[in-house]
């Protein structure tokens, strides 16, 4: 990679098969990673779901919910709380939504990616994995259209393959790697920080 | 989707305020930004100085874009554990004033109106109490004041409900009519459905409780602190201010004035 190629943020989503597919992707990440991980894993708008302390359970980086006018810090993985789309504003500050659900979700991939697009521009990592509908798909081609770094779990490798298809679909070429091969990019990842 | 240009959009705010005296320059850009491009996407408007254009010229299509800003999407009874600290805290301090006035403000389509209406009810207070119910969006305030709400949604309400501690037979709060439902007039008769803009229009009387949920959010923090502190003045004394699940006093200058009644159903009383 060469220098003009660094990042400010790393935004993933997922849908079903999410939660082993994030696990083995953060465990291995520092808590001292130069990026903030921003991540959509679609979820049931139970509260009682612990999406967050079991991902914890696993991993050292720390990994939060996403809180309202939060500024975004690196080295941390801030997961989309339920029943809420989480969308990233200029001054790098989150902003929730309660607008109607899209590919039936909400949180939804393409609400966040699109938003983190705008934002990020070409400093930007998006990354789809396992996942049972479309959602993302249109978020990851808009990262792709403003210059982002692209990549999609290989569907042979995915639970559901069907989200990381979509994705490849709209984007037409984009990186489509296995988690281990994921990981060793955010791992080795340079940033502007 | 359309990547909209954030000083493009700044600038076609600042001129909506000035022609129309809308102000929707301090809401969250992220969100606005959203919303023109599926508006653009909807109308199949190709460039943003089109959409600037038609929407200073026509008056229509303003009001249209006005729509299309501020629909949010929500249920009866969402977030139930909400509704149920709502009945266990709340409902006996409303109980203690011979007339209660309580302000639902970003009312939307009515959801959260009705599902007070029917706490009320059961407390047996509905009788004494007037529910104002306020948004900036006319569209939504028709529905509200109608009372008519789909029936495939029926299903998922009376769960909602159920978890809220309701022992009674929800479909007793309704009459079916095809694919709607009509809920019943005993519970329409005391509310008050008012076009507000909580972005520019001031207090309008003197409130016992306020309920503001999964509004805020759409504003930036400086008029997260504006509305915080209108609503601060449109209490009474140990009056309470209900916000959504994910909204806080974070931002407000007024934060010290309230303390909490539950902090993780963001029910707050106003102290001083």
């Amino acid at each position: 990679m060469n220098a003009a190629n660094t990042y400010e943020a790393i935004v993933i989503g997922t849908s079903a098969g999410g939660l082993i597919a994030l696990a083995s992707i953060l465990k291995g990440i520092p808590h001292n990673y130069p990026l903030p991980i921003i991540v959509v894993q679609h979820r049931a708008k139970d509260p009682k779901d612990l999406l967050e302390e079991v991902l914890q359970s696993k991993c050292v980086i720390p990994i939060r919910q996403a809180n309202e006018k939060e500024s975004i810090q690196k080295g941390t993985v801030y997961i989309a709380p339920p029943d809420y789309h989480l969308l990233i504003e200029n001054d790098r500050t989150f902003s929730l939504s309660s607008d109607e659900l899209i590919q039936y979700s909400r949180p939804s991939i393409d609400v966040l990616f699109e938003s983190a697009a705008a934002v990020y521009r070409n400093k930007l990592v998006g990354i789809i994995l396992t996942g049972a509908n479309h959602d993302g798909a249109s978020g990851l081609a808009l990262i792709k259209k403003l210059g982002g770094f692209t990549i999609v779990q290989d569907p042979l490798e995915a639970t559901f393959p069907i989200m990381p298809e979509a994705a490849i679909q709209s984007t037409q070429t984009t990186h489509i790697w296995n988690l281990s091969a994921i990981q060793h990019f955010i791992l080795h990842i340079h940033s502007d920080q | 989707m359309n990547d909209v240009d954030g000083k493009e959009l700044k600038s076609l705010l600042e001129s909506i305020r000035f022609a129309y005296g809308y102000d929707f320059t301090d809401y969250s850009e992220a969100s606005v930004k959203r919303r023109v491009a599926l508006y653009m996407s909807n109308k199949k408007i190709k460039s943003f100085s089109d959409f600037s254009n038609t929407i200073l010229k026509e008056e229509k299509a303003f009001e249209e874009f006005v729509q299309e800003l501020s629909v949010t999407v929500t249920e009866m009874f969402r977030d139930p554990l909400f509704y149920k600290s709502l009945r266990e805290h709340v409902m006996k301090r409303l109980a203690t004033y011979p007339f209660i006035k309580i302000w639902v403000a970003g009312c939307a389509t009515g959801e959260e109106v009705y599902s007070i209406a029917i706490l009320l009810k059961e407390a047996n207070l509905l009788d004494r109490s007037v529910i104002y119910a306020t948004d900036i969006n006319q569209h939504s305030l028709m529905i509200a004041k109608e009372g008519l709400f789909s029936i495939e949604r029926m299903k998922e309400y009376t769960s909602n409900y159920q978890k809220s501690g309701g022992k009674e037979s929800f479909s007793d709060y309704y009459i079916s009519k095809y694919n709607s439902v009509l809920f019943d007039k005993s519970l329409r008769k005391n509310m008050v459905f008012s076009s507000h803009n909580l972005a520019g229009d001031k207090s309008f009387n003197e409130f016992q409780l306020i309920l503001c949920r999964n509004v805020l959010i759409y504003f930036n923090q400086h008029l997260q602190n504006r509305v915080i502190n209108l609503f601060h003045e449109s209490l009474c004394p140990f009056g309470i201010l209900a916000l959504g699940n994910k909204e806080s006093l974070l931002f407000s200058e007024k934060r010290i004035c309230f303390d909490d009644i539950d902090k993780k159903e963001k029910i707050f009383i106003k102290t001083k």
